[in-house]
């Protein structure tokens, strides 16, 4: 039952938020704030009430599991489980939450409530992905957090240079996810009707589709479909499209759920799904998903370089890290999943630490072009201080989690592609060139307009602080982090391993 | 003695956070205590532990970093006489560095972040020497790396400071990619990190200059060349001087550009099994060395000279390892730093005391107005050009020349010999340029001399004397912890090889005193045009290596930055959405409103609906 | 009622139909418009009663009857409808009063 609140607590909370603006501005911003710790409070209860590194109830890996008929005829369930990646996923979902609750403070003026209410609905809803176990309950949640993104985007967001409109980025941002949302139900349906087809038995159960026996051909085109549907969301090159505008036209509450939550949701379904459900399609599919991570490590470190935006900018490093991500998901080594997940935390963290930094700029200096910018270092105390160390994150700086998430990555992947690792080590060097542009072109260089700045108040530096502290700690200690995942990474390495002469099979299929 | 070596690098680390947390809340003068004692206090731990070694290595496991399957990198530390001679360079001379600082910074702002840099760099230089597997040592590695980049830069104000500053980042982060593939081979090939336990295995494994081998051997050099600055990856030191002096003292000559040379040296054995890779660190050695005493010649700016000075000494470091002399290497290491750091604090008190002027061309005529810098110049400057019997520079830079003759390599010897005889040449040079002759400027004409005893004169003249033979004798010695080195086995013609390094020192004093001193009017001339002039030019670009970069790939990766920046993938995405528009504009036209086209469209339709029924096989009946 | 063919009476139908269809897409007058509408409504009344009389069936009759009571209805409407328009616009003219742009 407690999942089921975990999942209900920020629905509720949302819209006591969106009724209680009348009660005064601040009680909505309070109300989220308690939601948001509230889910965090459980998911480390949770945490430091169970024990992960070995399986759980009834011989399965779940931890806690809940579950009750919803529309039987279709064999749908509401069924919903937690073990040690969920419940990271979700803690994580609550610490992000509550820092984009806190980094809109001050920044959004107008309809408190109703942002509130759709920031939580959002919230709600990426809880509810990692833990619906249901894969028509899945695709409900994956669809749920659309909705209250594009509201976000399209009503609070910042209208950027002409042709920019939050209106344009956050209708993009709602066609790429939508769209690739259908070819997952396809995908999903498909799969469910040839396992009725074989067995008599309509079920969208994940543990009973897991062992459905699905044809060759067919089964590489729903491994395609899912794929897709993930790869859109990570983002992939060239499925990235919608990722830049909506960083950079999104309030700052969005972005840093957009970067630290709703991209985790792909990986998180790669690594639940997608592997799983097909690994020998899967297997044979890992040369294409690693070049395109590559792909995007190189494309992502470029593009970056060349933006003027800073939010821009932040969200193209995104691409280049989620490139590392995916090669570790596809590596099928599990120091080197392991490093994935690692990553996909660090990643929410530094990134997360860069748009609210940004967000604090804005409310400054009042743009995110950076050619107007420079020599911020004079002008502001201790937020330049800041900026540096979630850039050194982000270049993945020794001692922070970026670094033992991408090291564990490339350490794990090097024995099974090692041209892949050397290519994505140069990633690396890149990675030192766009963040030390950002750092370069907004802190460095003589004053482009003069006048000290307000420094952070204790609200500010007090996130960047706990975001610091949280990087640095994952940095130098990630052992009860990697312990809490260990019995899910370790099964889907062997998920590969066990099928080491499918390579040769699939390539037929290709 | 885990306590004190803990202690040595957990005192600057909290340093770091006290003064880092501050958020500038700490006046100049309690940030300078702070910065300064932190370091003083973890050079005292070094003390005590130096003290409580017993010769013995011991290890200690602080906790276990990351464990997954067999990757098991600790936070571990693992004491040896190298370690604590590195420590004792670190802390000691860090100690002397950070001393001087607290005179040469006064005044500036932002003296808060530089002593939380300064610290946070002891702390990873520390860590770096210290730790006993080879990720620990990279993050020690990329921690020095970053420290370098925010005291580079530490003049934000100026464009090309941060400039600098990125540009050391970036081209030792290509090096430091280079030493990670290395670690992900060794990895893979020994399923540990833990450096004692790669050295004992990689002979069992790897067959002497075996692919694997010299291959994990190319890797790691690659990482050492970025760090210590050797070619083709030096760009970057002589730019890097745009931080303050200091700065330049502790980090660009004392202690991290030799990281690569410690690095070669701590993993001896796995370039032992690589031969043919030893001897390209030892060529890469003798190329740098020369190149960078060539360089040297022909620069204005006195912390330019020192740059490719230190990058020339470097070399001497990479050719003794080249031969195997890895103790002789880290000698060098030890002594350089002591001399480096003597010349770069006096060149800095110059600075100061000329109100920021570091031109040769505008300095002159300093020594009776400067007499401390000018003692540290010379005790520093013969010391450099290896003075025979009385400095140390001169029992090292012996050692490394005997064990290249010993080890028969003549090429090595003669660049060697060749280097010194330069070195000679442009010391006599910096020094003449800087106190002699007539004050280029006006400015120069009343410098005001650094005062202080306890922050300006101690630190120089502690220095100073451990620049001498003194400092030499300090030295341990770590034959018992390398390989043995060609030297031991041969003694035939040491004393050949002394007089001939004496030689080659004084006959580059003698040359550089008849150039600069009774020719200077014929040196002038010659070098202002012809072969001369195209000489001048090309040294003083240091070979033109920038160019060329700049040419072959940062132009390249601009004009790419520049096409892709419209993100050409996502506008090849847009095409459905193009399509769909061109759709929508053309069927757009047809719903206008018209009921008379309306009605024409739908008898139209029904016409051709009709003939078509009419037409079809069967129809019309 | 011997004396008129089928034939003729459809060929009048037709003609009556082409002319009211040549009138609604010819006429920009509502007014002429409302009024070729008439002229096809009645057009197909007509080859009812000429089917109902050929066949002597009593249906074509009754969608007479049914074709009159609709054109009755429409007319009614169309004219109410032309009233507002001619109020607001004070035009008649179709093309003027097209407000949509494609």
């Amino acid at each position: 039952m407690i999942l089921v609140w975990l999942i209900l607590i920020p629905f509720l909370g949302g819209l006591l938020c969106w009724q209680a603006e009348r009660w005064g501005e601040q009680v909505p911003r309070w109300i989220a704030l308690g939601t948001m710790l509230f889910v965090l409070v459980i998911s480390g209860l949770l945490w430091w009430s169970g024990e992960f590194s070995v399986p759980g109830v009834g011989g399965t890996q779940w931890m806690l599991e809940w579950r009750a008929p919803w529309i039987p005829r279709f064999g749908i369930e509401l069924h919903l489980a937690l073990d040690g990646l969920s419940l990271i996923l979700v803690a994580l979902t609550g610490f992000l939450g509550a820092l984009a609750v806190l980094c809109s403070w001050h920044e959004i003026a107008e309809r408190i409530g109703f942002f509130h209410l759709n920031l939580l609905f959002i919230l709600g809803g990426v809880v509810g992905v990692f833990l619906a176990l249901d894969l028509f309950l899945f695709f409900l949640f994956w669809e749920m957090m659309l909705v209250p993104m594009y509201f976000l985007i399209a009503l609070w967001g910042h209208s950027g240079s002409p042709g920019q409109t939050r209106i344009r980025a956050a209708t993009r941002f709602f066609i790429y996810t939508q769209a690739s949302g259908l070819l997952m139900l396809v995908a999903i349906i498909a799969l469910v009707f040839v396992h009725y087809s074989t067995t008599g038995e309509l079920s969208f159960s994940y543990g009973v589709l897991l062992n459905a026996d699905v044809p060759e051909p067919v089964a590489f085109w729903l491994m395609l479909g899912f794929f897709i549907a993930f790869a859109v969301k990570l983002p992939v090159v060239p499925f990235h499209g919608w990722l830049p505008d909506a960083h950079a036209q999104a309030p700052t509450a969005g972005s840093v759920d957009l970067a630290g939550i709703l991209l985790k949701t792909a990986a998180y379904g790669i690594l639940r799904f997608a592997l799983p459900l097909f690994p020998e399609q899967s297997q044979a599919f890992a040369p294409v998903a690693m070049t395109l991570g590559l792909v995007g490590i190189i494309y992502g470190a470029v593009l970056a370089c060349g933006q003027q935006d800073i939010k821009r900018l932040i969200a193209y490093t995104s691409i280049s890290h989620m490139g590392f991500v995916l090669i570790g998901l596809y590596s099928g080594s599990e120091l080197a999943i392991q490093g994935a997940i690692v990553l996909m935390v660090a990643h929410a963290f530094s990134s997360a630490g860069l748009f609210i930094l940004s967000g604090q700029l804005y409310e400054r200096i009042h743009t995110r072009d950076m050619r107007v910018m420079g020599g911020l270092w004079g002008r502001i105390p201790v937020l330049p201080g800041f900026t540096l160390c979630f850039v050194a994150a982000s270049l993945g700086m020794p001692a922070t989690a970026n670094f033992v998430g991408e090291f564990m990555v490339l350490f794990g992947t090097f024995p099974n592609a090692p041209v892949t690792v050397v290519i994505a080590s140069a990633g690396l060097v890149l990675a030192a060139i766009y963040s030390l542009l950002l750092m370069q072109r907004v802190h460095y260089g003589p004053e482009y307009r003069t006048g000290a700045l307000a420094g952070p108040d204790a609200r500010e530096s007090g996130m960047m602080l706990v975001l610091l502290v949280t990087t640095l700690a994952v940095g130098l200690y990630p052992q009860p982090l990697l312990d809490t995942t260990a019995a899910v990474a370790g099964p889907v390495a062997e998920l590969f391993s066990n099928g080491a002469d499918l390579i040769a099979r699939a390539g037929e299929v290709n | 003695m885990a306590v004190a070596v803990t202690l040595s690098f957990l005192i600057p680390l909290a340093g770091t956070l006290v003064l880092a947390l501050s958020a500038g809340r700490l006046g100049p003068r309690a940030s300078a205590v702070i910065g300064v004692g932190s370091v003083g206090l973890a050079a005292l731990a070094t003390l005590w532990a130096v003290l409580a070694h017993r010769g013995v290595s011991e290890g200690v496991t602080l906790w276990s970093w990351i464990t997954v399957g067999d990757f098991q990198p600790t936070i571990g530390l693992a004491m040896d006489g190298l370690s604590l001679v590195m420590m004792s360079v670190i802390t000691g001379v860090g100690f002397l560095i950070h001393l001087f600082a607290a005179w040469y910074m006064t005044g500036e702002e932002g003296i808060t972040r530089f002593y939380a840099w300064m610290n946070l760099f002891v702390f990873s230089m520390l860590l770096l020497v210290l730790s006993d597997n080879l990720l620990l040592l990279f993050l020690g590695w990329e921690g020095v790396g970053l420290c370098s980049y925010g005291l580079i830069g530490y003049y934000y104000h100026n464009t090309a400071n941060g400039q600098a500053a990125f540009k050391a980042f970036v081209v030792t982060r290509i090096g430091d990619v280079f030493l990670a593939l290395g670690l992900f081979l060794i990895f893979m090939e020994m399923g540990t990190l833990d450096i004692a336990t790669v050295l004992a295995r990689a002979p069992e494994l790897w067959e002497q200059g075996g692919t694997t081998a010299n291959l994990a051997a190319l890797l790691m050099l690659g990482g050492a060349l970025g760090k210590s600055a050797q070619v083709p990856l030096h760009t970057w030191l002589p730019d890097a001087m745009a931080g303050p002096t200091p700065v330049s003292a502790l980090i660009h000559a004392a202690t991290m550009v030799t990281a690569g040379v410690y690095l070669i040296a701590r993993l001896n054995g796995l370039f032992l099994l690589a031969p043919d890779v030893l001897l390209l660190v030892g060529v890469i050695g003798a190329v740098s060395l020369l190149l960078a005493a060539f360089a040297a010649l022909a620069q204005t700016d006195i912390k330019r000279v020192l740059a490719y000075s230190t990058m020339s000494q470097i070399g001497y470091m990479f050719v003794a390892l080249g031969v195997g002399a890895f103790d002789a290497a880290i000698f060098h290491l030890v002594t350089h730093a002591f001399f480096k750091a003597l010349l770069f604090l006096s060149a800095g008190a110059v600075i100061i005391s000329c109100h920021h002027e570091q031109d040769m061309r505008r300095l002159g005529g300093l020594w009776r107005k400067l007499p401390v810098a000018y003692g540290g110049f010379i005790v520093g400057g013969a010391s450099l050009v290896a003075l025979p019997l009385v400095t140390a520079g001169f029992f090292s830079k012996d050692e490394i020349l005997w064990q290249a003759m010993a080890a028969d390599h003549s090429g090595l010897l003669i660049a060697g010999l060749l280097g010194a005889l330069l070195t000679g040449v442009y010391t006599v040079r910096l020094v003449l340029g800087t106190f002699h002759g007539e004050p280029g400027s006006n400015h120069v004409r009343h410098p005001e001399p650094g005062t202080s005893l306890f922050t300006h004169h101690l630190p120089l003249a502690v220095l100073a004397i451990l620049s001498t033979f003194i400092g030499a004798w300090l030295y341990p010695g770590l034959e018992e912890l390398f390989p043995a080195s060609p030297g031991e086995a041969v003694q035939a013609g040491h004393t050949l090889l002394q007089v001939l390094a004496m030689g080659a020192a004084i006959a580059g004093l003698v040359l550089a005193a008849w150039l600069f001193l009774w020719q200077r009017d014929w040196l002038a001339a010659k070098i202002r045009g012809g072969v001369g002039r195209r000489l001048w030019s090309l040294w003083h670009h240091a070979w033109g290596f920038d160019a060329l970069f700049d040419r072959m790939l940062v132009r390249p990766w601009q004009l790419l930055v520049k096409y892709l920046r419209v993100d050409l993938v996502n506008l090849a995405m847009n095409l459905p959405a193009l399509l769909a528009r061109a759709l929508n504009a053309g069927l757009v036209r047809s719903q206008n409103g018209r009921v008379r086209t309306y009605a024409l469209a739908m008898v139209l339709g029904t016409t051709v609906i009709l003939v078509a029924l009419v037409l079809a096989p069967g129809g019309g009946t | 009622m011997t004396g008129i063919p089928v034939e003729h009476g459809l060929i009048l139908a037709v003609i009556l139909f082409c002319l009211g269809l040549v009138g609604l897409m010819l006429r920009r007058n509502m007014l002429f418009v409302l009024m070729s509408l008439e002229v096809m409504l009645n057009s197909a009344a007509l080859a009812f009663i000429v089917g109902a009389t050929a066949w002597s069936q009593p249906e074509g009759q009754a969608m007479f009857l049914l074709v009159i009571t609709l054109a009755a209805a429409e007319a009614s409407v169309g004219l109410a409808l032309m009233i507002q328009l001619y109020q607001r616009f004070r035009t008649l003219d179709l093309n003027v009063i097209n407000r949509m742009r494609g």
